[in-house]
């Protein structure tokens, strides 16, 4: 059995209308055969059928309006092995006298492909153990037994298919990928290695952010030179009395703080079709470990002092690299900040952090030489760049927002009198 | 114009369930018979008959020999052989009826007289020195199979009797020598020793049931034994000398050497049985055969002749009822355009002695010889509750699973209603079932098949009640 659902219908589109079956349930179909039309505000689709068989029931009527990724009916199997709709159909009597041909040209009794028996046959006990035991979906793994039904064999070998795949067992199909095999030469130079939980976390939550949002990045540039004066000017008391150093991730929070109250859509996520504005600051700080990245997050940082930012992501820095950072405090950003300066980089277009809808990249500084009043002066420069989802932000808001953070840390007076 | 879309060629469990099925697929059939009743062999000579007599004389056995220990008093039994003759003749009668209703009900056209292919297309059938010639668009040969003979031996199904003098011999031998210890010898030889006889069995190969699991075998062998049964392993009968009173039949070992002479009152020709394809008109037709006699089909049951299936005994494979039956309802659906499919390598086997053997798949020498890895799961009745009251706690049940998979590939029950047991075994293995798919479907309490499931189990190592 296979279900035939809206398909992503392009680019803000999220529902369609029901124009025509050409298809009636019993109807035989091959595989990418047209079943029914599709009319959405920009185009008329066809949806082809996903496996050859016999058109089942129908969940959506012409006419109806339906969601992306809605049922709209079913393929069963076909009675008659099910390769095709164009296969010839048996005759029901015997036509050719014998002399001719043997009577009927007998379609071979070829035992029914393998594929998933439909969902209400009940699985044999030994399957039901094992997927119990695995968490191996059963009705994902092909079925050698009758009817395409899946053995206790089959069980075993997708299970034991699924521990050596590098991704975990409940991914979709698309991201178990299949590598070809290297030349027996190259082979033996090679290392596999098992992806760790927090790898494998890592590589699905940010394709699954490149996925969904729309997201581009918008540049700009600041001038430091403010700010490292500030920092070399009071780094000493500042230590004395707070106990941790003045750094530079304490301004780009503030900074960030500013500008997201100003431009609110980049503090903002989309659920379903509603936005959620957030009148709270959590910044998550992206810390890069042995084992991976991890973005622990700083709450309320509105309501908190520079002093107290430092001092918390000095503790977050210290407990990331020793893996004592709890799930809770890695939860519930809203924006977050990324700094691949550390490590050199110039420039670069940093992913989302989902559901966020907005990261600030900031870079290495290094003294360029500005144009100021006519004059080329040698000035330590940072590139800031800000990613952002076009489906909430605009880029007006995007490209203010980045503005602003660039104000406040060139004139960090802003802060204090709250421009 | 042809009358019919199908003729089948013999009425036994292939033909008329062929024919049956045909008709309830739409097509107009006939069937020819060339017997005064329809079922054929198995019907009327074979299967049907033979479990009348071995149901009749086991609880004969069973009276004298485990009555007074349940404390049923009935005193020495008696034996009214031509009653049991009847007994046994009503059971025969009352399904050879049933078959004749059923081709009635299903609007078949029945023709009593012996068939032959006179051409593709076209069926003659001969009775009483008139023949008349029948038109159709195919043919199933399903003519079954006859007594295999032995040179040197004529059969007079008097004293040297065939399986089927052997259902119907006048008194009880004082001495039957059952030449062949295949299926038919040791049932047919079950029934005379029950009845009084003494019962020696000759038979050329090291074994007895050739091709059935050999370690199932060994230990039946040894129970036949203690119920009085004598075997004579790699030994052959050359001749049998019907001059006297007594046959005297000469015997030499496999191998050669000194031949000895053994006295009987019966010989029973038990050695197997040959596809019955002569007389059909198959050679002028062109269907081809093998060098064993039987017709040569593809996977369609076609033959080489278009138009021309054949089914059951005359074809490879076991001579067993069932599959023929299974080959019919697939032949006449292929023929009326769908997919029919008999799975081969789920094919019970019974033997109706006591205790029963029952068998499906794969024996372990099979695998073995195959070089397949598996594990063997026993359980003996003698640890099975219901064996156990019954007093009848001869046998086990032996599961042979694939040992990476588990699948089951083989199931072996010797005990009592093991035929019946079987039955579990082949839908678990059209199924795909591993062993411990048996194994965790309740089964009820108290019964004998408890010892399927809990040879199940021990096919992990986990039996509960062992």
């Amino acid at each position: 059995m296979a279900e035939i659902r809206v398909p992503t219908l392009g680019e803000s589109v999220t529902e369609a209308t029901i124009g025509k079956w050409f298809k009636q349930p019993g109807d035989p179909v091959a595989v990418d055969e047209p079943l029914v039309e599709l009319e959405t505000d920009k185009v008329t689709i066809e949806v082809p059928a996903p496996a050859a068989g016999v058109l089942g029931d129908i969940a959506a009527k012409d006419g109806e309006t339906v969601a992306v990724g809605a049922l709209l009916g079913q393929i069963k199997e076909g009675a008659k092995d099910g390769t095709s709709a164009s296969a010839a159909k048996p005759a029901a009597k015997v036509s050719a006298p014998p002399a001719e041909k043997p009577a009927s040209a007998a379609p071979a009794p070829t035992p029914a492909p393998a594929r998933p028996a439909s969902p209400d046959t009940p699985l044999a006990p030994s399957v039901r153990r094992l997927a119990t035991e695995s968490g191996m979906d059963a009705s994902t793994v092909p079925g050698s037994g009758k009817d395409g039904r899946v053995t206790k064999g089959d069980m075993m070998a997708a299970i034991e298919r699924a521990a050596s795949a590098p991704t975990p067992v409940a991914q979709t199909a698309a991201a178990v990928q299949l590598r070809a095999p290297s030349p027996a030469d190259d082979a033996a130079r090679e290392e596999r290695v098992k992806m760790t939980r927090l790898r494998q976390t890592i590589a699905r939550r940010l394709k699954e952010a490149q996925n969904i949002a729309a997201m581009l990045t918008t540049f700009n540039e600041v001038d430091m030179s403010a700010v490292m004066h500030l920092r070399s000017q009071y780094k000493d008391l500042f230590e004395k009395k707070h106990g941790v150093k003045l750094g530079f991730m304490g301004f780009f929070v503030r900074a960030c703080v500013q500008a997201l109250k100003e431009i609110p859509a980049v503090n903002a996520e989309i659920d379903g079709t509603d936005l959620i504005y957030k009148n709270y600051y959590h910044i998550g700080i992206a810390v890069g470990t042995e084992k991976g990245l991890v973005v622990p997050v700083v709450r309320d940082c509105d309501l908190k002092s520079l002093a107290q930012i430092e001092k918390e992501i000095a503790d977050y820095g210290r407990r990331a690299r020793e893996g004592l950072l709890k799930i809770e405090e890695m939860q519930g950003g809203t924006f977050t900040i990324t700094n691949g300066g550390v490590y050199g980089s110039l420039m670069s277009t940093p992913i989302l952090n989902a559901p966020q809808s907005g990261i600030l990249g900031m870079h290495k500084i290094q003294e360029r030489p500005v144009v100021l009043a006519g004059k080329i002066e040698a000035r330590p420069m940072m590139y800031l760049a800000v990613s952002y989802d076009h489906r909430i932000v605009d880029g007006r808001e995007a490209v203010t927002f980045l503005v602003r953070v660039k104000e406040v840390l060139e004139d960090p007076a802003r802060l204090v009198v709250d421009l | 114009m042809p009358n019919y879309d199908l003729i089948v060629i013999g009425s036994g469990p292939g033909g008329y369930v062929c024919a049956i099925r045909a008709a309830q697929l739409g097509l107009k059939v006939a069937v020819v018979e060339k017997d005064k009743t329809f079922g054929g062999t198995c019907l009327n000579i074979g299967c049907i008959p033979s479990k009348a007599l071995l149901h009749a004389s086991e609880l004969f056995e069973e009276t004298a020999q485990h009555f007074p220990k349940m404390g049923i008093k009935v005193g020495e039994p008696k034996l009214d052989l031509p009653a049991m003759m009847k007994f046994k003749d009503e059971g025969v009668d009352g399904n050879v009826k049933g078959v004749a209703f059923l081709l009635k009900k299903n609007k078949i056209d029945t023709f009593q007289g012996t068939g032959r292919v006179a051409a593709p297309g076209k069926v003659e059938v001969t009775a009483d020195g008139k023949s008349e010639t029948l038109d159709t668009k195919t043919i199933v040969i399903a003519t079954g199979s006859d007594v295999a003979r032995l040179r040197g031996i004529d059969i007079d199904e008097k004293r040297i009797v065939s399986s089927t003098g052997a259902l119907v011999l006048d008194k009880v031998p004082q001495r039957l020598l059952v030449v062949g210890a295949g299926v038919i010898g040791l049932e047919l030889g079950s029934v005379w020793r029950r009845l009084g006889a003494e019962v020696i069995v000759v038979e050329f190969l090291d074994r007895i049931l050739p091709g059935m699991d050999s370690e199932i075998c060994r230990q039946f062998q040894r129970l036949l034994e203690r119920q009085g049964m004598t075997f004579k392993l790699k030994s052959k009968v050359t001749g049998v000398d019907a001059t006297a009173k007594k046959l005297k039949a000469t015997i030499e070992p496999a191998a050669g050497g000194p031949a000895e002479t053994i006295e009987a009152d019966v010989v029973l020709v038990s050695i197997g049985r040959v596809p019955f394809t002569e007389g059909l008109g198959l050679e002028g037709a062109g269907v081809k055969k093998d060098n064993k006699g039987r017709i040569v089909v593809d996977a369609h049951f076609a033959t080489s002749v278009p138009g021309i299936y054949a089914i059951g005994d005359v074809i490879d494979g076991p001579m067993l009822a069932h599959k023929a039956e299974d080959e019919g309802v697939a032949a006449a659906e292929i023929i009326a355009g769908k997919a029919g499919h008999v799975n081969y390598d789920v094919i019970p086997n019974v033997v109706y002695t006591f205790p029963e053997i029952a068998s499906v798949g794969k024996s372990e020498d099979e695998l073995k010889e195959a070089g397949i890895a598996y594990n063997v799961g026993k359980f003996p009745f003698t640890a099975n509750g219901r064996a156990k009251v019954n007093h009848q706690t001869d046998g086990y049940v032996k599961i042979l699973a694939d040992a990476k998979t588990d699948r089951v590939l083989g199931v072996h029950i010797m005990g009592a209603d093991a035929g019946n047991m079987i039955a579990e075994a082949a839908v678990a293995m059209e199924f795909g079932a591993a062993a411990e798919d048996i194994a965790r479907t309740c089964h009820a309490h108290p019964t004998l098949t408890e010892a399927v499931k809990e040879a199940a189990l021990a096919v992990d190592k986990r039996a509960i009640n062992m």
